[in-house]
């Protein structure tokens, strides 16, 4: 692979490491502080992308889209907290994975059912097309850069949040030990709103955001759920440093194994098989470098201090 | 209240399990044996088929129960055994070799090692850790299976013959057939009783409740619970081999992972752990898939919720509420 | 001493500038009843774990009937004859309380893993439970689920169990903790009738029971041992009194 090569997966694989970032920020919050596991959290990043393509072909603005894609998500998020999520924080993992799993099958289809089942987009904002030249010979482009520092931004708002703040106190104290939280007088339901609005609002954030450069359709959650929860998993649970860390390694090897895997594939099979052996192989090189992550630091690289 | 004779005296008796533990199984089976003779008295077809991929599946969910409702573990990539049973069998027979005394060692020993190898990683971990584990192998089995372009890749694999033992055709008949998935069902039950009963299982039951005392007591924890987890992957290959043989079909979605996910469903439906509720979950829940399919195409609109309204408002599923029934009417 | 049923050897375990042990050195003789206390925040739960084998110590040696087992993980110190009670009380609460003995018999048999025989009705394994229950007094409360056993039942539970290790030495970690004063005579009676079949260390903060029981006292304060001895030597001292000034003795 040619430098210049190297350099756009590098790019590509920090772009989609931020992407999950967003989508494991939330969750690792969500399962941290309330022990709650949502798998309906990818469905979340999918209507995230899903409100911006109706939005945004209906206000002809991208940014005027995208904000009323989040206010949204956050109220179908909340809706959803009230009538489902606020039942099961008391239930077992069991419980919650089953549930969380029937809302998953619910709204794959009522997706498919309201905008159809053939993959949508959202076209890339006029301020923010184009190309980037980096070096010679590397064109990148304008809107990957975007979100790339969308993301970031978003990274160190949440860091700003969480290790500054009073809210981020509680939600760092609750993460390693929520009764206790709760038995010093706080409002722990108010708690749970507000880590849960936030996590529902970065993951509809990202879909929003992903929505002009991936395939918007349904279940395009569902690949992304799995990979932040390898996410939080590699980073450590209930850490938003471990969330940071672990999606830059997983975007990166994913990003640049496919690509790699592609070369070497290439080298001794047609160009269509080696595509889709690759693909498929690459796939299983996250899983491989989480087994060994796992094997070695069973509580992940950065777990959240205080939990076992 | 310290006991003043140092003599044993005769034990209080054991008190025996209750009534429907040990009736539900023997109604299950029996229905389930009376079948086919409502099929000659004018029941469609069509139910025989269904039944038989239930009870298929059924064994695969009680695999399941062993190592989740007996273990307390949630694997969530429990398909995947299901997948290496039906591809170690398809590939052997698109090779030309359909000999199912060749068939069923390749396959319980492919799930023996894959359940190995990854049962050893996963149990490093706990809790939320050790689901997205599995769920994670689990994805890997299926990328691998969309991976094998020469035995169909993403689309899968047509098999033109069926297993044979001793060359002698027995997959044929769809009574036949029937009767065989009944037959394998009743076996691996009567297996996982026995083991949980043993004190094998035993140590299994006790290390859900309390590890740390397990472990104090002289117990290698992590050892248990990879045995059962070994056995369960077997059981659940054991399924899959059956399934390739009645679908004619073998493919990469046989593993993925809402398969893994309605299977959990399956064993929670007829009730954590009871074992012969996980054979009812598996009927209930492929029957209603196939009334609910036939009504409309967007069935999981309804199918979701079913489960969402399940979850939050029942507790110990079809087993427990016959139970709870039965306990009313003794009083 | 003949060789100690229990030697610690300059245990020292801290927990970042916290020296929670502090060049700890204790010998239990085989078939003694050797008491610790000391005031709260001493480290004795700390140093019960350490025995046990649930919490590795930084330096120093743990030493059981001259074997050392320091790196011992707690199964097989478990196996090798050292058993222990819990603080909070630890039992399989679905299980009946024969089967939770049963459970320790099981260990020690020569198929702990089989998988094939019933395991509720073999009487190789029943039989010990039952000497085990009945000599903690709990045989009529056989068949209940441990559950349902009242805070003292628990704690005899507790003991049956781990008689059944064939135990050269019980750790009892505050086995009078939350007991009624009744059932708390009761634990101690039973406690003095098995006394001098194997060594126990008993980690308590009821000096009536300590005093009425132990065969040697060892006090340990801020992690380090201040007096070992005989209970009355020990209770005289008169570093002891001015640890526990203030302190119920």
């Amino acid at each position: 692979m040619t430098l210049s090569l190297l350099i756009v997966q590098l790019l590509n694989g920090l772009q989609f490491g931020v992407l999950l970032f967003l989508v494991a920020a939330g969750l690792t919050l969500v399962f941290g502080v309330m022990d709650f596991i949502n798998l309906a959290h990818g469905v979340q990043y999918m209507l995230g992308a899903y409100l911006a393509v109706t939005f945004v072909s209906l206000t002809g603005s991208f940014l005027l889209g995208l904000a009323l894609a989040l206010a949204a998500a956050l109220l179908l998020g909340l809706a959803l907290e009230f009538l489902v999520f606020r039942h099961l924080y008391e239930r077992d993992h069991l419980d919650q994975v089953l549930a969380t799993f029937g809302l998953i099958l619910l709204l794959n289809q009522a997706v498919k059912m309201i905008w159809g089942a053939a993959p949508l987009s959202v076209p890339v904002p006029e301020f923010l097309s184009g190309n980037v030249r980096l070096m010679d010979g590397i064109l990148y482009p304008v809107y990957r850069f975007a979100l790339i520092a969308a993301g970031l931004s978003v990274g160190a708002l949440l860091w700003f949040v969480v290790e500054k703040t009073r809210t981020g106190m509680l939600l760092r104290a609750g993460a390693s030990n929520a009764p206790m939280v709760s038995a010093l007088g706080v409002d722990i339901r108010k708690l749970f709103m507000i880590v849960f609005a936030f996590g529902t609002m970065l993951a509809g954030f990202a879909g929003a955001m992903a929505a002009p450069i991936l395939s918007v359709e349904p279940g395009m959650g569902d690949t992304v759920l799995i990979l932040a929860f390898v996410v939080i998993v590699v980073g450590g649970i209930g850490s938003i440093r471990g969330a940071f860390v672990g999606a830059l390694i997983v975007g990166l090897v994913d990003t640049l194994g496919r690509s790699s895997m592609n070369d070497l594939l290439r080298l001794f099979m047609a160009p269509a098989s080696a595509r889709a052996t690759g693909a498929a192989l690459s796939s299983m090189l996250i899983y491989l470098v989480m087994a060994a992550v796992l094997f070695v630091k069973p509580e992940g690289l950065l777990p959240a201090k205080g939990r076992s | 209240m310290a006991s003043t004779s140092s003599a044993s005296t005769a034990p209080v008796a054991r008190p025996v399990a209750p009534m429907v533990r040990r009736l539900a199984p023997l109604v299950i089976f029996t229905l389930l044996a009376l079948l086919p003779l409502a099929s000659a008295l004018g029941l469609p077809g069509h139910w025989l088929t269904l039944v038989t991929r239930a009870m298929i599946v059924a064994i695969a969910a009680l695999s399941l129960d062993l190592v989740l409702g007996i273990g307390g573990l949630i694997s969530f990539g429990h398909a995947a055994y299901i997948g290496i049973g039906a591809y170690g069998t398809g590939i052997l027979i698109t090779e030309g070799r359909t000999e199912l005394l060749v068939a069923l060692p390749v396959v319980l020993l492919a799930c023996a090692v894959f359940a190995t190898i990854t049962g050893y990683v996963s149990l490093r971990t706990r809790g939320v850790a050790f689901i997205m584990i599995t769920l994670a192998f689990g994805q890997m089995a299926f990328y691998f299976a969309q991976a094998l372009s020469a035995y169909g890749g993403d689309d899968g694999l047509t098999l033109y013959e069926k297993s044979t033992l001793l060359g002698r055709e027995i997959f044929g008949n769809r009574t036949g057939f029937y009767y065989i998935a009944l037959g394998t069902l009743a076996v691996c039950y009567w297996l996982v009783r026995r083991l949980v009963a043993s004190r094998f299982g035993r140590v299994l039951r006790a290390a859900r409740e309390n590890a740390v005392r397990v472990t104090v007591t002289g117990y290698d924890v992590n050892h248990v619970r990879l045995g059962a987890y070994v056995i369960s992957g077997m059981m659940a290959g054991l399924s899959g081999l059956l399934l390739a043989n009645q679908t004619d079909f073998v493919s990469p979605a046989y593993m993925s992972w809402p398969r893994s996910g309605e299977l959990i469903f399956m064993v929670v439906l007829g009730g954590v752990g009871s074992l012969y509720g996980s054979i009812l979950g598996a009927l209930a829940f492929l029957v209603t898939e196939d009334v609910l399919s036939s009504l409309t195409q967007n069935w999981k609109v309804i199918f979701g919720p079913l489960i969402v309204l399940f979850v939050l408002f029942t507790h110990g599923g079809i087993a427990g509420l016959v139970t709870k029934l039965r306990g009313r009417r003794d009083g | 001493m003949a060789e100690p049923a229990l030697a610690l050897k300059g245990l020292a375990k801290s927990f970042g500038a916290l020296k929670v042990t502090n060049g700890v050195d204790l010998a239990i003789a085989p078939g003694e009843l050797h008491a610790l206390i000391g005031p709260n925040g001493a480290g004795k739960t700390t140093l019960v774990h350490q025995i046990s084998g649930t919490l590795r110590p930084d330096s120093g040696a743990i030493l059981f009937g001259g074997q050392d087992i320091t790196r011992l993980p707690p199964q097989a110190r478990a196996r090798a004859g050292l058993a222990r009670t819990f603080q909070i009380t630890s039992t399989i609460a679905s299980l009946s309380a024969l089967e939770n003995v049963a459970l320790g018999v099981q260990a020690h048999s020569a198929h702990p893993l089989s998988l094939f025989r019933d395991a509720a009705s073999d009487e190789a394994l029943n039989a010990p439970a039952w000497e085990a229950l009945e000599a903690v007094g709990l045989a009529e409360r056989a068949h209940a689920p441990a559950g349902s056993l009242s805070h003292g039942e628990k704690r005899a539970l507790e003991i049956a169990m781990a008689l059944t290790l064939q135990p050269k030495l019980i750790l009892l970690d505050e086995p009078l903790a939350g007991v009624g004063h009744e059932e708390g005579e009761r634990l101690i009676a039973l406690l003095n009738s098995l006394k001098g079949r194997f060594a126990m260390l008993l980690v308590e903060h009821d000096m009536s029971a300590v005093f009425a029981l132990a065969d040697r006292v060892t006090v340990l304060v801020y992690g380090g041992v201040i007096a070992s001895g005989e209970p009355a030597a020990v209770r005289a001292d008169p570093a002891v009194r001015q640890a526990y000034l203030g302190e119920e003795g």
